[in-house]
């Protein structure tokens, strides 16, 4: 038992991921609260996107199920698993079985390597980012079956769309990828990494975030990045894999109920995973805003105030639309929750402003506060651009991205060996 | 579409290419479940991977047989029906229903009557291209102008409510004139309106005009030249966008349009941006008509002098009004009796549709989605 309690609490004095210190304990709980993180978040996004999309069109969004439809995902997942399985019957039933599994796997699994702070990662692969994407592109596997096994004309119009669209898209930007790993080696050994947390280390030592480095050529880099990342996602505007007005469905078209809510799952997952790997190359990780220029112990102190501060905000945004709430007995308990969901935020809220609390998690913080910004942008996209037409999508991958990202990448290469030759003799 | 027809000959129908390698068409029955054929359209589409070798259109399924309908009602029970077929723009279709029966009858209606005619037909053309711009917009994947376009229509369902209780459907005119004069307040509600609206253009052609992915999915798609669009007897805003000025409201004006100054927009290209940009300007003149009809209302009666059982003379007439999507055109027979022996109904949409297969020929799948938003079709018009 001792022995037990020690193998657990000789993670928490380290300074590793418990994946690469090999604690199994550790692993395991890490692997649940990603993955109940993940699928919280999946939920929080389903209503965000909802309600931002909402007020972009001057309309209300889910109001009815929960005080401003708060528990409005909780009732759409219930309604996706009560819904009747249905299977087409001309349909290749075991590959359409599985096709979502695929998907939904390949989503999840890239989050084995995504680091929330430096020792907050289920494990520390030295070639974290191949295996990200690596994994990632899997999905492409999932769709083409989906879409295969449908065997209908829609889902495999829509398969083959998003099969050509997400490797092409993969070259632009595995080529953005790699001018950021390049920066990486810009050290006194001259050695560069692949881990996900040697990245944001490396962003950390250089004192710099790659999107600012050598300006703009980092910028440029993330731009191809973060465009490259919503084609390969299949969202808007390059959404054609699932063009509602033109495939129906695209390649989930013939599923339904829990079938179908995987693949959504998988595709807001997806869209996480991208995020994620955007602001570990580009954006500093976990690294809060300006280490450097605003440095030193009291600046650490204002900052590390932050986590508390946004979720008492978001507190304060409750008990604001509970005031604000109508009188009539008819909405006293939506009020009651509301009042009741302020209550559990402003909780967290003051429990975030515990030094020791707040010390372990603010890297956490920092980094689900970027990803979420990107989340927002994806919902930006949506409710703003029409919708790409094939041939102009694998031109504008083809004859844009593609000599950009390449470009970049010499021009990475060139002023990093000038600088390190040169400047730095 | 074969040799036969000589009148479409000159249109190059044939097949445009072999598919690639010799590989299998595919064909896709679109519709008439399908978001975005507006309706019930059905379309069967003969495809090579993406690239549409062409189509056919399967119409029908809204049929419910209104020229028929219309020989065993009287003249003033069927004006209702004619609502029916064009939905979106009732007030368009009660107008030329009402101006062909007077035409039989050799009766006009009153001056205030013709004036509250045009404004609310035109403030119907205006809901009509609010309507298509955002269901045309949310084909091509923009969605939000469908809830600014629709946000905006509203008032103009608000001002047809007051006047005649009827948002949509509103059987607006009677033969002869108005059944109803206006409601107390009605030129502040229209003016306020015009105040309102026209800034509202500018932000929906701000949301799309130079959006660079809404130019690239619209300009030279569809592309149909004038010419063609004569022989397919294409009217309306996709006639005038291939370069043919050819609006009925100055070419053969009926109710006062003779009165009111206003241009037609034109177009060069015959493309799917071309005839974006004619609504839009259209949309603008249409505010004009509107605000000349509004300042210059004048007092009167709104009713001519009708029987209360209407019977026309033995004879027949044609009389057609440029409707929002093109000619509407009624053709009506009378054997002296109370009620039409035929009627006859030319609808902008049906014959607009036949103008699909040339456009899309060659073209992607997604060109036909935005093709069919482009024609501006409504289903209940074309099955009638």
């Amino acid at each position: 038992m001792n022995q037990f309690v020690h193998y657990v609490q000789s993670y928490l004095s380290s300074n590793q991921t418990p994946g690469a210190a090999g604690n199994m304990f550790w692993a395991l709980v890490y692997i649940l609260l990603v993955f109940a993180g993940l699928s919280a978040a999946v939920i929080a996004m389903n209503w965000l996107e909802r309600k931002i999309l909402a007020h972009m069109q001057v309309r209300l969004g889910p109001m009815r199920v929960g005080p401003h439809g708060l528990l409005q995902p909780i009732a759409d997942a219930l309604k996706l698993l009560l819904k009747e399985d249905i299977m087409p019957a001309e349909a290749d039933g075991f590959i359409f079985w599985i096709a979502p599994l695929v998907v939904v796997l390949a989503a999840f699994t890239v989050f084995v390597v995504v680091p929330f702070g430096p020792t907050h990662a289920i494990t520390d692969m030295n070639i974290g980012i191949l295996f990200m994407l690596g994994v990632s592109s899997l999905s492409v596997l999932g769709i083409v079956m989906a879409g295969w096994a449908s065997n209908s004309h829609y889902p495999l119009i829509g398969a083959l769309r998003s099969s050509a669209q997400m490797v092409s898209y993969e070259v632009a930007m595995g080529f953005a990828v790699v001018s950021a790993i390049l920066m990486t080696s810009l050290n006194a050994t001259g050695t560069g990494t692949l881990s996900m947390i040697g990245i944001v280390q490396a962003q950390q030592a250089q004192g710099e975030w790659f999107i600012f480095k050598f300006f703009p050529i980092g910028l440029i880099a993330f731009f191809i990045f973060a465009v490259a990342m919503v084609a390969e996602t299949n969202r808007a505007p390059f959404d054609l894999a699932e063009a509602e007005s033109e495939l129906t469905a695209g390649f989930h078209t013939e599923y339904s109920g829990f079938r179908w809510s995987l693949f959504f799952l998988a595709e807001y997952s997806a869209m996480i995973a991208v995020s994620s790997i955007a602001v570990t190359l580009w954006l500093g990780g976990w690294l809060r805003p300006f280490p450097n220029a605003l440095h030193g112990a009291s600046w650490d102190m204002i900052f590390s105030f932050f986590p508390g501060a946004t979720f008492l905000l978001f507190a304060v945004a409750c008990f604001y639309n509970a005031v604000r709430m109508p009188k009539h007995p008819l909405f006293r308990i939506q009020t009651i929750g509301l009042a009741a969901f302020g209550a559990v935020l402003a909780a967290a809220g003051l429990l975030l402003f515990i030094p020791a609390v707040s010390s372990r998690v603010q890297d956490i913080f920092w980094f689900s506060s970027k990803v979420a910004a990107f989340m927002y942008l994806y919902i930006w996209y949506r409710g703003t651009f029409p919708r790409y037409r094939f041939d102009q999508l694998m031109q504008m991958g083809w004859k844009v991205l593609l000599p950009m990202g390449l470009g970049i990448l010499i021009l990475t290469a060139s002023v990093a060996l000038l600088q390190q030759r040169i400047w730095h003799q | 579409m074969s040799e036969s027809n000589s009148t479409v000959s000159h249109l190059d129908l044939e097949t445009p290419e072999k598919p690639f390698l010799d590989a299998n068409e595919l064909v896709i029955n679109m519709g008439p479940q399908h978001p975005a054929t507006h309706g019930v359209l059905r379309v069967i589409l003969r495809l090579d991977g993406e690239k549409v070798l062409g189509l056919e259109c399967v119409i029908g399924y809204l049929h419910r047989g209104v020229e028929k309908i219309g020989e065993h009602r009287t003249y003033a029970m069927f004006n209702p029906y004619v609502d029916r077929m064009d939905y979106v723009a009732a007030v368009s279709n009660g107008l030329g229903y009402c101006e062909t029966v007077e035409k039989l009858l050799g009766a006009e209606a009153p001056p205030r009557a013709q004036f509250v005619r045009v404004i609310l037909t035109e403030l119907n053309r205006i809901a009509s291209h609010q309507l298509w711009l955002g269901t045309h917009a949310l084909d091509i994947g923009a969605i939000t102008p469908l809830f600014y376009t629709f946000r905006d229509r509203e008032e103009i369902l608000k001002i047809y409510e007051k006047y005649c209780g009827a948002r949509l459907t509103t059987h607006a005119f009677r033969i002869g004139g108005l059944q109803y004069e206006t409601y107390a307040g009605f030129e502040k509600d229209v003016r306020n309106f015009l105040a309102f609206f026209r800034p509202k253009i500018d932000e929906y052609e701000e949301l799309l005009t130079t959006n660079r992915i809404w130019v690239e999915r619209t300009r030279n798609v569809g592309v149909i030249s004038g010419q063609d669009c004569i022989a397919l007897g294409v009217t309306g805003p996709v006639l005038r966008a291939s370069g043919v000025k050819w609006d009925l409201r100055k070419a053969q004006p009926y109710a006062n349009y003779k009165m009111f100054d206003f241009e037609i927009p034109i177009g060069e290209n015959g493309d799917t941006y071309d005839r974006y940009l004619v609504r839009m300007a259209e949309m603008r003149q249409s505010v004009r008509i509107i605000q000349q009809a509004v300042d210059a209302l004048p007092e009167g009666p709104i009713m001519a002098k009708v029987p209360k059982v209407i019977k026309p003379p033995l004879g027949e007439v044609y009389h057609s009004i440029e409707a929002p999507k093109g000619e509407l055109g009624y053709f009506i027979v009378s054997d002296g009796s109370t009620q039409p022996y035929r009627v006859r109904v030319r609808p902008p949409s049906f014959v607009n549709l036949q103008a699909l297969d040339v456009m899309c020929r060659g073209q992607l799948v997604a060109d036909v989605i935005a093709v069919i938003g482009t024609l501006d079709i409504v289903l209940g018009e074309v099955d009638r």
